[in-house]
C-alpha cells in the first residue's frame, strides 16, 4: 500500500499499510489496539462526552454535526434500551473512505463503538454496512468475532461492568438508506424510506429506543481523542481554532493522482489538488470540482483556494460533504455533468414526496433533452426554478442534495447550457412551469405524514 | 411450498433472531442467504420467508423490491455490474459498457440467451479513485478498466478460467493474508 505523502497525517488510518492490519493481533501488538477502550471502561459516560466534545469532532458522514453533542442527547434515563448505529453505507457518489476503514482496520472501529456505547449507555450496537462492499462485511464480521473471543464485547468489557453486543448488518442497494432514519427504517426490515423528524432518532429511533447514528469515520477518531486527548485533536487541524481533527478525503475524476488521503482540516483545496494529488493531467488545466461528494454544489478552479473545512466551505456556497473531491478538467462539459447527477438522485428517490420524487426526474429529463441537443432555452430558467422549488420542502434532503449541485452548475455555468439550447420557437414541445403546483402537491403529502 | 431453507441456513436464521429485539428485522441478512443459495428470490421463497417472520408474502416482496441487489427474477450466471456514475463517467464507464453490449449482442438490463451474462448499469460503487469500476457478482472489483481488458473478462469468464469465488472461500478474508 503507498505510503502517506508528507502532507498528510494518518491518524484514523494510521498502521493502514501495516500488513494484516485487520487482525486482532496486529492491531492489538502495533497499532495501540483497545487501549482507549480500556481507558472509558473507567470513565464515566460524561467525562467521555466532555473530552469528545472538547476536541471538536464533528460526524464525517455528511451533515457535520459535533459527535459529543449528539450524544449528550440520548436520554440519561430512559425507558427502552439505547442503540448505537454504525451508518457504513457509504454510497456517496465519489466517496470510497469509509471502505478503507472497514477493510483494512475493523478494530479501530469496534474500538470506537466501544467508547461511544459507554457514553450513551448502549448495549447493543449494529453496523449497517452497503451490501455490495461484500468485503469490507466479511472483515467487520470476522473482527467483531475475533472481538468476542478476546472478550473485548459481551459482557462486563474491560472490568466496567458495561455490556456491549455488537452485530454487523448488510444493506442491499438503496444510497437513501444512508440517511440516518432511511437507515432505521431498513435496519428494521422495513423499505428504507426517511421518517419525519421530529421525533430524532435520539429520543425515538431504531426498535423506538434512543439512537446514536454516527459515520464509520467519526467513530474511528475517538479511540484517539480518548487516548491524546481534546488538545491533542484540535491542534491536528491546519487552520483557525474552529477546525480541528484530520478529514479523510477521497479525490478522483482529472488529476495525476487519485486516491484518498487523510490531510489535516483546513488544508487548502488547491494544496491538496495541486501538490498532494499532482495538479491536472498533462496538457490539461481544472475546470471545477464537487468539493464534498455528488450533494456539494460545484467549485470553479477559481475559487480552489479555499480551506478543507465545514465552515470555510459553507461560507464559499458549498460543503465539506462526505470529503469526496470529484474534478472536472477543460474537456469536460458541465451540462452532461448535471444530467447524470441529477439523474442519479432521480434513480434513488424514495418517492415519498412530490418535489423529490417528480423533481429529480423532471430534472433529469430536462438535462437529457439539453444534452440531446433539443431543449430550449427557456428550458434553463424552468430547470432553476424547478431547483427552487425542490429545497426545503421534503422529508430528508435527498432533494436539496441533487438541487444544490444542479443549480451551481446551472449558475456558475450558464453559458455552457445556453450554448447547446435552441431558441423555443425551434423546439417542438415547451415544458411548463412546476412552481406553486409542487408545493400545494407537497403540502398534502406533508399533511398526510403527520397524521400516520 | 417448494422453497425451504438448507440446514446451515437454519442454523443462521435462528441465529440471526437472537441479534435483534424485534424478528422483522432480519429480514435483509436472511432475504440476502436465500438469494446466495437460490440465485434469486422466488415466489415460493417469499412465501417461506414469509411464513417464518409471520409476514404476508406480499409484505416480503415489497421490502425486497426496494433494494436493487435483490433480484426478482432470474440473471445470467455472472452479472457485470458496470458503474456509470460521475467519476467513472468521468474515465470513460459508457465506452465499457457498449463495449459489452457489442460484443454481447444484449443491451444493459438485458441476460443473454445462454443466460450466462447479465450487463447491468450501477451506481457509484466506491473505488472511484479507480475508475472505471466493474463488479462481479458482487464479489469480483475490476478497476481502472478499459474497454479490451472488461472484454478479457468476459472471455476468462466464459471459459472458466476466472472461477468466482464461493462465499466460504471468502470468509477467509477476515484471516491473514
Ligand atoms: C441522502 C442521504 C444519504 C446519506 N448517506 C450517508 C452515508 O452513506 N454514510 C453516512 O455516514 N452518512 C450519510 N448521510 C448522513 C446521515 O444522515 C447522518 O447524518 C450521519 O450518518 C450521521 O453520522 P455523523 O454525525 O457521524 O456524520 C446521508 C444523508 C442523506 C440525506
Ligand atoms: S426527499 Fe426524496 S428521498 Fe427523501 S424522503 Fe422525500 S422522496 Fe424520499
Ligand atoms: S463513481 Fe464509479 S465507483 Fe464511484
Amino acid at each position: 500500500m503507498t505510503p502517506a505523502h508528507p502532507l498528510e497525517n494518518r491518524v484514523v488510518l494510521a498502521g493502514f499499510e501495516e500488513k494484516n492490519s485487520w487482525t486482532l493481533k496486529v492491531f492489538e501488538e502495533k497499532l495501540g489496539g483497545y487501549v482507549a477502550a480500556k481507558k472509558a471502561a473507567k470513565m464515566s459516560a460524561d467525562e467521555i462526552i466532555n473530552v469528545v466534545k472538547e476536541a471538536g469532532l464533528r460526524g464525517l458522514g455528511g451533515a457535520g454535526f459535533p459527535a459529543g453533542v449528539k450524544w449528550s442527547f440520548i436520554p440519561k434515563n430512559p425507558v427502552k434500551p439505547v442503540y448505537l448505529v454504525v451508518n457504513a453505507d457509504e454510497g456517496e457518489p465519489g466517496t470510497f473512505k469509509d471502505r478503507q476503514i472497514l477493510e483494512h482496520l475493523p478494530h479501530r472501529l469496534i474500538d470506537g463503538m466501544i467508547c461511544a456505547a459507554s457514553a450513551v449507555n448502549a448495549k447493543t450496537a449494529y453496523i449497517y454496512i452497503r451490501g455490495e462492499l461484500r468485503l469490507a462485511r466479511l472483515r467487520m464480521e470476522a473482527a467483531v468475532e475475533e472481538a468476542y473471543k478476546a472478550g473485548y464485547l459481551g459482557k462486563n468489557i474491560f472490568g466496567s461492568g458495561r455490556d456491549l453486543d455488537i452485530t454487523v448488518h448488510p444493506g442491499a442497494g438503496a444510497y437513501i438508506c444512508g440517511e440516518e432514519t432511511g437507515l432505521i427504517e431498513s435496519l428494521e426490515g422495513d423499505r428504507g424510506q426517511p421518517r419525519l423528524k421530529p421525533p430524532f432518532p435520539a429520543i425515538s429511533g431504531v426498535f423506538g429506543g434512543p439512537t446514536v447514528v454516527n459515520n464509520v469515520e467519526t467513530l474511528a477518531h475517538v479511540p484517539g481523542i480518548l487516548i491524546k486527548g481534546a488538545k491533542w485533536f484540535l491542534e491536528l487541524g491546519a487552520g483557525t481554532d474552529r477546525t480541528s481533527g484530520t478529514k479523510l478525503i477521497c479525490v478522483s475524476g482529472d488529476v495525476q493522482r487519485p486516491g484518498f488521503y487523510e490531510i489535516p482540516v483546513g488544508m487548502k483545496l488547491s494544496s491538496l489538488l495541486n501538490d498532494i494529488c499532482g495538479g491536472p493531467l498533462p496538457g490539461r488545466s481544472f475546470k471545477a470540482c464537487y468539493p464534498g461528494g455528488s450533494s456539494a454544489p460545484l467549485l470553479r478552479a477559481d475559487e480552489f483556494d479555499v480551506p478543507m473545512d465545514f465552515d470555510s466551505l459553507a461560507k464559499a456556497g458549498t460543503m465539506m460533504g462526505s470529503g469526496a473531491v470529484i474534478v472536472m478538467d477543460d474537456r469536460r462539459s458541465i451540462p452532461e455533468m448535471a444530467m447524470r447527477t441529477a439523474r442519479f438522485y432521480a434513480h434513488e428517490s424514495c418517492g415519498q414526496c412530490v418535489p423529490c420524487r417528480e423533481g429529480t426526474r423532471w430534472l433529469a429529463s430536462i438535462l437529457k433533452r439539453l444534452c440531446r441537443g433539443e431543449g430550449a432555452m427557456s428550458d434553463i430558467d424552468k430547470l432553476l426554478d424547478a431547483c427552487d422549488n425542490m429545497k426545503g420542502r421534503t422529508i430528508c434532503v435527498l432533494a436539496d442534495a441533487c438541487a444544490m449541485p444542479v443549480e451551481s452548475m446551472l449558475k456558475k455555468f450558464r453559458s455552457e447550457f445556453e450554448a447547446i439550447a435552441k431558441p423555443d420557437d425551434q423546439v417542438e414541445v415547451t415544458i411548463p412551469k412546476v412552481s406553486g403546483q409542487m408545493a400545494a402537491l407537497m403540502e398534502s403529502v406533508r399533511a398526510r405524514q403527520m397524521t400516520k | 411450498m417448494a422453497y425451504a431453507f438448507s440446514e446451515k441456513l437454519e442454523k443462521k436464521f435462528q441465529w440471526l433472531l437472537t441479534r435483534y429485539p424485534q424478528s422483522d428485522a432480519v429480514l435483509l441478512p436472511l432475504l440476502h442467504e436465500v438469494q446466495d443459495e437460490a440465485g434469486y428470490l422466488t415466489p415460493d421463497a417469499f412465501d417461506y420467508v414469509g411464513s417464518r417472520l409471520n409476514l404476508s408474502p406480499a409484505r416480503v416482496k415489497e421490502v425486497a423490491s426496494f433494494y436493487s441487489m435483490f433480484r426478482l427474477n432470474k440473471k445470467g450466471k455472472f452479472v457485470l455490474q458496470v458503474c456509470h456514475n460521475l467519476s467513472c463517467y468521468l474515465a470513460g464507464a459508457d465506452d465499457i459498457v457498449k463495449a459489452l453490449e457489442d460484443k454481447l449482442g444484449i443491451k444493459s438490463g438485458e441476460t443473454t440467451s445462454d443466460e450466462i451474462f447479465t450487463i447491468e448499469r450501477v451506481e457509484c460503487l466506491a473505488s472511484c479513485s479507480t475508475a472505471p469500476v466493474m463488479q462481479v457478482n458482487v464479489w469480483d472489483y475490476h478497476e481502472a478498466l478499459t474497454p479490451e481488458a472488461a472484454l478479457k473478462i468476459v472471455d476468462e469468464l466464459r471459459s472458466g478460467k476466472l472461477a468466482m469465488p464461493s462465499f466460504d472461500d471468502r470468509v477467509a478474508a477476515g484471516g491473514e493474508a
